[in-house]
């Protein structure tokens, strides 16, 4: 299993290094002159122009460049010199003339945003999917089915951004039961409550789409799973219905939502864009969205690095959380 | 001692197309220590048959009447009037049941002693070790080798013989009176089958009980029953003594099941015999006897009487009986 993991890995660092190194010559042959942007909307002074380019290391041959960028992953960087010097410690991905600010530390910010929006929407919506689906499956074509299937049909035709806005406009603007979630957020280790109370309408906002899909998979799943032989014999040995369901049908029915879980996460923390401008929560997602209309060419470079590299990381730890679950891909 | 009485065991699937009555009105008993098989071919309604005596037939989609008397290990129970979730307490300790295909039948999941351990523990009150020496013990039984290794593997590890066994040791784990075996050779190539069946038959002496073997396959039934049910279209129409059967079918369509089998004893240029037609569509049975529109033997019967009227089961000899015109009410010697 070790030698699994470590293999994978290995892997998994190659395929990065392929990733970073794909999305830096995209945004390097882009017809736009990072140096040019540095220096502002109204700016055509070349001479300006011209000692950013140098600062920055854009004058230079786009392998160094891109060398550049990795050992500033690893030992950081330095920009300018003298009383202009900025140092971005490890690992830097480089520096937002935009900002004025290193982008790591802007990812930094970003990232706990989002990772807090992503991580209580995923506990909401499997709790609610997994409940549900479960329920329907367990009392088919009674009422509980019925009003599951009104569920997943609203679940999945309404588009986030109104989701969202209804919620502002009923539960924060009309019935005022929560206070406007105005780019106030909290980190959870400041004030867990106000943490919650701010991210509490986002969450329910991105975990009602993706718990009617996941109502409605592991609803089929479970009913799937009721028709193997094995279910028959677990009946057949005399255990009891909830036994059946808990351990033997559930255990079979929700392997494959693990997968479903980990890449629909890790889709989330590249950026629920959607959902934080909505509530305009400052994240990956709006992060990269502002850094797109602006062209700020380092931090897109980064989100989108980070993105992949999360959704690699995740990919690894869905198959090795697989390898847990199902003793049939268990390697040794 | 009569273990088990069924009586007027009837099972229908009501569909839009009407009601499939698979089982029609069928009774037997079968005692303690006994093996008694069922023969038929697909559909002819053997495994219907027994998964209403387990309880396994889902309630909102089929239509059970009958009864089913019982002694169980506190008393005599219905099986088919007992509520479900008592019915529950008698699964897997009073009667076991081993199905078709090994292959699917265990968890792909957990380990095979877990799965046997659970069968144990949901019965018995006892420390989960003493359930996993239990399972140690049963899979020694049953031919696995090195059983105290072998009780952590997980069922992929086993090739379907094996599983089989796994099977069969799991079922009976708790002392069970009654085994159900649904065709528990047929998934497996005929070497295992023997060796399956050997095994059944070894371990019915040790633990003293009774089988029900259903099958398709008369071979099987000459080697291990002791009396013999033949169902078609959802009725016994033959049964009888595993002797007698073979000696004196006298039922046609036994008959042909007897005339289908490959004989050594012939030479091998004779064509194998096949009962020509179909069995009837379950939803609209024929009114007379079922088998009346595939019976070479009819015509002995005066007055098309086997298409208007159904013949019922009568006595052969002590131990025979048939549903059949021909040589009605000549009780043999």
């Amino acid at each position: 299993m070790l030698s699994y993991i470590s293999r994978r890995l290995g892997v998994t660092l190659l395929i990065l290094l392929g990733v970073s190194f794909t999305v830096y010559v995209i945004f390097a042959f882009l017809p736009f002159d990072p140096a040019a942007l540095t220096c502002g909307k109204n700016c055509n002074d070349p001479g300006i122009i011209e000692a950013n380019r140098r600062r920055l290391g854009y004058d230079l041959p786009f392998l160094t460049q891109y060398w550049h960028f990795i050992k500033g992953l690893f030992v950081g960087s330095s920009y300018g010199m003298g009383a202009a010097l900025i140092n971005c410690p490890a690992p830097s991905l480089g520096y937002s003339f935009r900002e004025h600010a290193c982008v790591s530390s802007i990812i930094g910010e970003a990232l706990p945003v989002t990772l807090s929006l992503a991580l209580g929407a995923l506990v909401l919506w499997l709790i609610v999917g997994v409940g549900l689906g479960v329920l329907a499956a367990r009392y088919k074509g009674k009422i509980v089915d019925s009003a599951s299937t009104v569920f997943v049909l609203i679940g999945t035709s309404l588009p986030t951004f109104l989701t969202g806005l209804m919620l502002l406009v009923f539960v924060v603007i009309k019935w005022r039961l929560l206070p406007f979630p105005a780019g106030n957020y909290t980190p959870f280790f400041e004030d867990p409550y106000e943490w919650a109370q701010i991210l509490f309408l986002p969450w329910v906002t991105l975990a009602f789409a993706y718990a009617a899909l996941y109502t409605r998979f592991v609803r089929s799943a479970v009913i799937e799973t009721s028709n193997e032989d094995y279910i028959r014999t677990a009946r057949a040995k005399g255990l009891p219905e909830g036994t059946i369901l808990g351990k033997h049908t559930l255990r079979s029915a929700l392997a494959p939502i693990v997968t479903m879980a980990g890449l629909d996460f890790a889709g989330l923390l590249g950026g629920a864009i959607l959902t934080e401008s909505v509530f305009n929560l400052p994240g990956l997602g709006r992060l990269a969205i502002g850094s797109v209309i602006e062209y700020d060419l380092p931090i897109i470079v980064a989100t989108t690095l980070l993105a992949a590299a999360i959704v690699v990381l995740m990919n690894l730890i869905v198959d090795i959380a697989y390898a847990f679950i199902d003793p049939r891909v268990r390697i040794t | 001692m009569t273990l088990l009485q069924v009586r007027n065991l009837s099972v229908g699937f009501p569909t839009p197309d009407g009601v499939v009555q698979a089982v029609n009105d069928i009774s037997f008993s079968i005692s303690a220590g006994e093996t008694l098989a069922i023969v038929g071919e697909s559909g002819s309604g053997k495994t219907v048959t027994n998964l209403a005596l387990m309880g396994l037939l889902n309630n909102n989609t089929a239509q059970i009447s009958g009864t089913a008397t019982f002694q169980s290990h506190d008393g005599e129970i219905d099986l088919l009037g007992i509520e479900r979730n008592k019915l529950q307490k008698y699964r897997g300790r009073d009667i076991s049941m081993i199905f078709q295909d090994p292959m699917s039948s265990l968890h792909p999941y957990y380990s095979i002693g877990d799965q046997i351990i659970e069968a144990h523990q949901v019965h018995n009150q006892v420390e989960p070790e003493v359930s996993r020496q239990r399972a140690i013990e049963l899979l020694g039984l049953v031919g696995i080798p090195d059983p105290a290794a072998g009780v952590d593997s997980y069922p992929h590890q086993f090739s379907g013989g094996m599983r089989q066994r796994v099977m069969i040791a799991m079922a009976l784990v708790n002392n069970p009176s009654l085994l159900i075996a649904d065709e528990p050779t047929t998934a497996l190539d005929v070497t295992v089958q023997a060796q399956i069946l050997g095994l059944l038959k070894d371990l019915q002496s040790e633990f003293k009980m009774a089988i029900i073997l259903i099958t398709h396959d008369l071979g099987v039934v000459a080697g291990a029953a002791d009396n013999v049910n033949v169902m078609y279209a959802g009725r016994i129409v033959e049964s009888a003594n595993v002797f007698d059967l073979y000696a004196k079918p006298s039922m046609p369509y036994t008959q042909g099941l007897l005339d289908s089998i490959p004989r050594l004893d012939q030479p091998h240029t004779n064509r194998l015999s096949a009962i020509p037609g179909q069995p009837p569509s379950m939803i609209s049975l024929p009114p007379g006897c079922s088998f009346a529109p595939r019976c070479s033997r009819k015509e002995e019967v005066a007055g098309g009487r086997c298409s208007l009227e159904l013949p019922e089961l009568t006595l052969r000899s002590a131990s025979h009986s048939a549903r059949c015109f021909i040589n009605e009410g000549a009780v043999a010697k």
